[in-house]
């Protein structure tokens, strides 16, 4: 049962700002295909529910050959698993939305609500951070970026301050030969992940390692940035034996916990596996791009 | 708590409802509308029974704000048959067989015809339908028959009148 709440329908950004500022507990409400569970749940019960699906003016999908990739918060899933551009520029976005949750939930769910919720089972999170995504966020006294990786800050919580909303998530071009792969283990299609793992592979021309941002979902409170495993990798060569090696440190360094779908030990195990496989994987694609 | 005024259309009517902020879209559907083909679920987006259009997209009403579609176009299960012609989806599902106990069946109707309508005029492959209906669970697991509805109408088995 949903608690009684105050409605409040901004029709611009900066109203929305100005309402945000002017009452106190209050939660933002996007597509609230999270929010609503947890409503209902008597999870969250705020006094005020904000809406802010209906602003358009966040609702984007900019690309520019300098600058990247702009999308903004009230973008839905649906719109950047179909996104041209994103298919073309970073086909391991639009994949990874094919997989989140369902048709449905992507038709209505949006990529701000989905970063602001921090849910650390969440699909955007991990491919973004190895994409070295920045987030902007912005109230009614100005507007601030961040790396994506410093916006979560345990579960369910984030960077925000008070009266602060998500707008964008910037995308920068990636360097020449990377790619990046995703993947999350789950036992139906529109599940969350068990667990997850994006690898960012950035190849030299000699096919060493340039650089490498591996990130694991589910795994921590938060999505965690395995830099011991990118260190490892760094400088060296295609080899099988190296990612067994890097799959056995997300083994030993997530720290996921036990619930009904899955033990901590099981967890390791995918997260080791999946390490070691997207990796590989991200390697042989980095391979064969520009 | 103050109630607020809400205009929507339901399959091509116009309607004008007062709900609390917190009604959502199933009960302004089936409550305050009578349209009782969306059925309630699981109520926590995971089933898919509650599968109705906004604006052409598939949706889960269980889990939307009343509110937040205002102005806006919904299409039940109702809405699908024309001038009382069964559409084409509705007639394959009735040939192939493609429901035991009818439940999940107004949310697959909704899924399917957004799958339709988004692949009109190019193949699809069973893989694609599948994907399609990801959303809806079918508790008798009566998916092939389901699956094979679709597909003849994909194929143009079924024309619209």
């Amino acid at each position: 049962m949903i608690h009684d709440f105050n409605y409040l329908k901004p029709g611009s950004v900066k109203e929305a700002f100005e309402m945000y500022a002017e009452h106190d507990d209050c939660k933002v409400i996007c597509g609230g295909q999270s929010l609503l569970i947890v409503m209902r749940q008597g999870m969250v019960a705020p006094e005020y529910l904000l809406d802010i699906k209906g602003l358009d003016e966040l609702r984007y999908i900019k690309f520019d050959d300098k600058d990247g990739l702009r999308i903004g918060a009230t973008t839905t899933h649906r719109e950047i698993e179909k996104s041209q551009v994103i298919k073309e520029k970073y086909p391991v976005l639009a994949l990874m939305e094919t997989k989140l949750a369902s048709i449905q939930t992507r038709n209505w769910g949006t990529i701000g609500g989905n970063l602001a919720h921090a849910d650390p089972a969440g699909d955007p999170a991990p491919v973004l951070i190895a994409l070295n995504a920045n987030i902007k966020v912005g109230g009614k006294n100005g507007e601030r970026t961040m790396a994506l990786e410093d916006f979560f800050i345990d579960y369910f919580e984030t960077a925000l301050d008070k009266g602060e909303l998500v707008l964008e998530v910037h995308v920068p071009i990636p360097q020449p030969k990377t790619a990046t792969a995703y993947q999350k283990f789950n036992l139906l299609d529109s599940d969350m992940g068990i667990v997850a793992v994006a690898a960012s592979i950035t190849l030299n021309n000699d096919d060493t390692c340039k650089d490498a941002r591996i990130v694991l979902g589910n795994a921590a409170p938060t999505p965690k940035r395995m830099k011991n495993v990118e260190q490892l990798l760094i400088g060296k060569k295609f080899d099988e034996n190296l990612f067994a090696e890097a799959g056995k440190i997300s083994y030993d360094e997530s720290e996921p916990v036990a619930d009904i779908h899955a033990s901590e030990e099981q967890r390791r195990h995918l997260l080791g596996v999946l390490t070691k496989r997207m990796i590989k994987k991200a390697w042989e694609q980095a391979r064969t791009v520009a | 708590m103050e109630k607020r005024a809400l205009k929507l259309s339901v399959n091509g009517e116009e309607y004008e409802v007062f709900v609390n902020p917190k009604t959502l879209l199933v009960e302004v559907i089936r409550d305050h509308l009578g349209f009782t083909g969306t059925k309630r679920g699981c109520e926590t987006v995971s089933c898919g029974a509650c599968t109705v259009m906004v604006n052409g997209a598939s949706v889960k009403s269980c889990s939307i704000l009343a509110v937040q579609v205002e102005g806006m176009e919904v299409t039940t299960v109702e809405g699908l048959e024309k001038d009382g012609q069964l559409s084409p989806i509705q007639k394959a599902f009735l040939d192939h067989g493609s429901y035991q106990c009818g439940f999940c069946t107004p949310g697959m109707l909704m899924s399917a015809t957004a799958f339709l309508d988004e692949n009109k005029g190019r193949e699809v492959t069973e893989h694609e339908i599948r994907e399609g209906i990801e959303g809806n669970i079918c508790r008798c697991t009566g998916y092939n028959s389901i699956v094979r509805a679709i597909d003849a109408v994909a194929k143009g088995t079924y024309k619209e009148e």
